[in-house]
């Protein structure tokens, strides 16, 4: 197996620790008193997503994880799986609802998603920063209110839930942040 | 910094960086310099870019210079980090007849003048800390303090257990002589990052093991002679009450070259003129080394020393 030595520890080395993937956020060298050279990192657990702190003597060596990312176009879901296929290879791929995490609440059909893969099996996926959905229910726009900072509960196409200016209407297309879950703005008026 | 040293009588003085030999230390490297006597075609003579003054330093010492001081750039290979690079500047002073106590008021001193009068001005809460009395620490107490775990009498196998806690994976099983690489992992990952919080911090009275050139006091547990500050949980100098034993320096010297060959590094030379030095009787004395690049860095409220450096190894 291959295995990286903490002279080549860098911000983004995907690595194995209880035989668990993460993903080395951040390095850094010390070198406490007269002693040896020390490694403090910060690593992310890729399956679960918690953050860790590792400290590595000067020539530790941790196992490389088989991490790799695919680009993957999202299908369909039967709510307890949600089905990716490959655009050039055709071969679909399904990821539980456990390891969707949030990402479920923003996907809709053709949307193009980074799937990270450990030892070949899709662990998780990671959605645009911004994507645009239309909203499927809301309360009628009130007229004559174009103000923004008046707010109401709008539900999207991919089921997710975020607050929308007065003015939106059901129908309308929306560009909103899925980290936040805030509306940025309005795309299309229906 | 040049005033605070002339206003007390501490002598300027300037020593090679080329240097046929240097401190023998498990974790220094120092760099190795190729120079040929006679011509480019002529005989290699290695040489080794200091890494500190302190040897050549304490040879003036016994020429009997008195207090001297020495801004000087000093090289350690394989240190690079946010508070590393491998090329950097290293304060160092000497004070015939005092002991590391006496000392540390006067590096006290020197800090406060540098945060408190600082060009520009250092940040507001970086004055305010340095203007409060520095905190003295005991080793020992400060890992009872972070760890609830005694350096001194705890057995490896308690260290080792506190050091699972701290999310450091033990590379092996606990063994006795590895009690100073443990301690060390330790305090890199949860001591030093709780000194020097709210007011900087003196951490003294350190292990016998770990006295490197310090003298060791006699007592129950002994303990090493030297004291590091910190500001901030970074470590800003490393002093010691100076051994004056030439047998004991050689021992230890000998010593570290028996652990860098069992680490697979080369061995260094020993640095013959310096324990010929000692042996011609060294005056009593403390002294300290400081690390400017950092002391610069805080005072103008930066997070790496590249902050401070023109040209960082990676651009140099």
């Amino acid at each position: 197996m291959a295995t990286y030595n903490t002279s080549e520890f860098k911000a983004g080395l995907k690595v194995l620790i209880d035989n668990e993937p993460y993903l080395m956020v951040d390095t850094e060298f010390m070198k406490p008193g007269k002693g040896q050279a020390v490694y403090r990192t910060r690593l992310r657990n890729l399956l679960r997503g918690n953050v860790i702190d590792r400290t590595y003597r000067s020539g530790d060596k941790i196992d490389a994880a088989d991490v790799a990312e695919m680009t993957l176009q999202y299908l369909y879901n039967d709510s307890k799986n949600w089905f990716f296929m490959n655009p050039d290879t055709y071969e679909q791929y399904s990821i539980s609802k456990e390891n969707m995490g949030e990402a479920y609440l923003w996907v809709k059909d053709g949307l193009t998603v980074e799937a990270t893969f450990f030892n070949d099996k899709p662990i998780g996926i990671d959605v645009p920063k911004h994507v645009e959905l239309v909203v499927s229910y809301c309360e009628p726009a009130a007229r004559g209110n174009t103000a923004t900072n008046v707010r109401k509960p709008a539900t999207l196409e991919s089921g997710a839930e975020v607050q929308v200016p007065a003015f939106i209407n059901v129908g309308d297309i929306v560009r909103v942040d899925t980290r936040t879950h805030e509306y940025i703005e309005r795309v299309t008026k229906s | 910094m040049r005033r605070f040293f002339e206003d007390r009588g501490v002598l300027e003085v300037e020593t090679p960086l080329l240097c046929e030999a240097g401190a023998v230390d498990e974790h220094l490297d120092p760099v190795p310099v190729d120079l040929h006597s006679g011509g480019p075609l002529g005989p290699v003579r290695r040489r080794y870019l200091a890494t500190s003054p302190e040897h050549s330093m304490k040879r003036l010492l016994v020429g009997g210079s008195g207090p001297i001081y020495q801004v000087t750039r000093a090289f350690r290979d394989g240190e690079r980090g946010r508070l590393h690079n491998p090329e950097f500047t290293i304060l160092e002073w000497y004070r015939p007849g005092w002991d590391h106590l006496r000392l540390m008021d006067e590096v006290e001193e020197l800090i406060r003048g540098v945060f408190l009068e600082a060009e520009g001005g250092a940040p507001e809460d970086l004055r305010r800390e340095a203007a409060r009395p520095f905190e003295r620490v005991a080793y020992r107490e400060a890992f009872l303090r972070a760890l609830g775990v005694d350096p001194f009498r705890s057995t490896v196998g308690d260290l080792t257990q506190a050091a699972r806690g701290q999310g450091i994976a033990a590379s092996s099983a606990p063994r006795e002589e590895d009690r100073d690489g443990i301690l060390n992992l330790l305090l890199a990952a949860a001591v030093e990052k709780q000194l020097g919080y709210g007011r900087p911090a003196f951490l003294m009275d350190y292990p016998p093991s770990q006295a490197a050139l310090a003298r060791v006091k006699e007592g129950e547990p002994p303990v090493a002679e030297r004291f590091e500050l910190y500001v901030r949980g970074i470590e800003l100098a490393n002093g010691y009450h100076e051994l004056l034993d030439p047998l004991e320096q050689e021992r230890r010297f000998a010593d570290a070259n028996e652990k860098r060959r069992a680490a697979g590094k080369a061995e260094l030379p020993m640095d013959r003129r310096f324990l010929e030095a000692l042996r011609a009787g060294m005056p009593s004395c403390a002294g300290v080394a400081m690390g400017l690049d950092r002391v610069l860095m805080l005072a103008v409220g930066g997070s790496s020393i590249d902050d401070v450096l023109t040209f960082p190894i990676d651009r140099a």
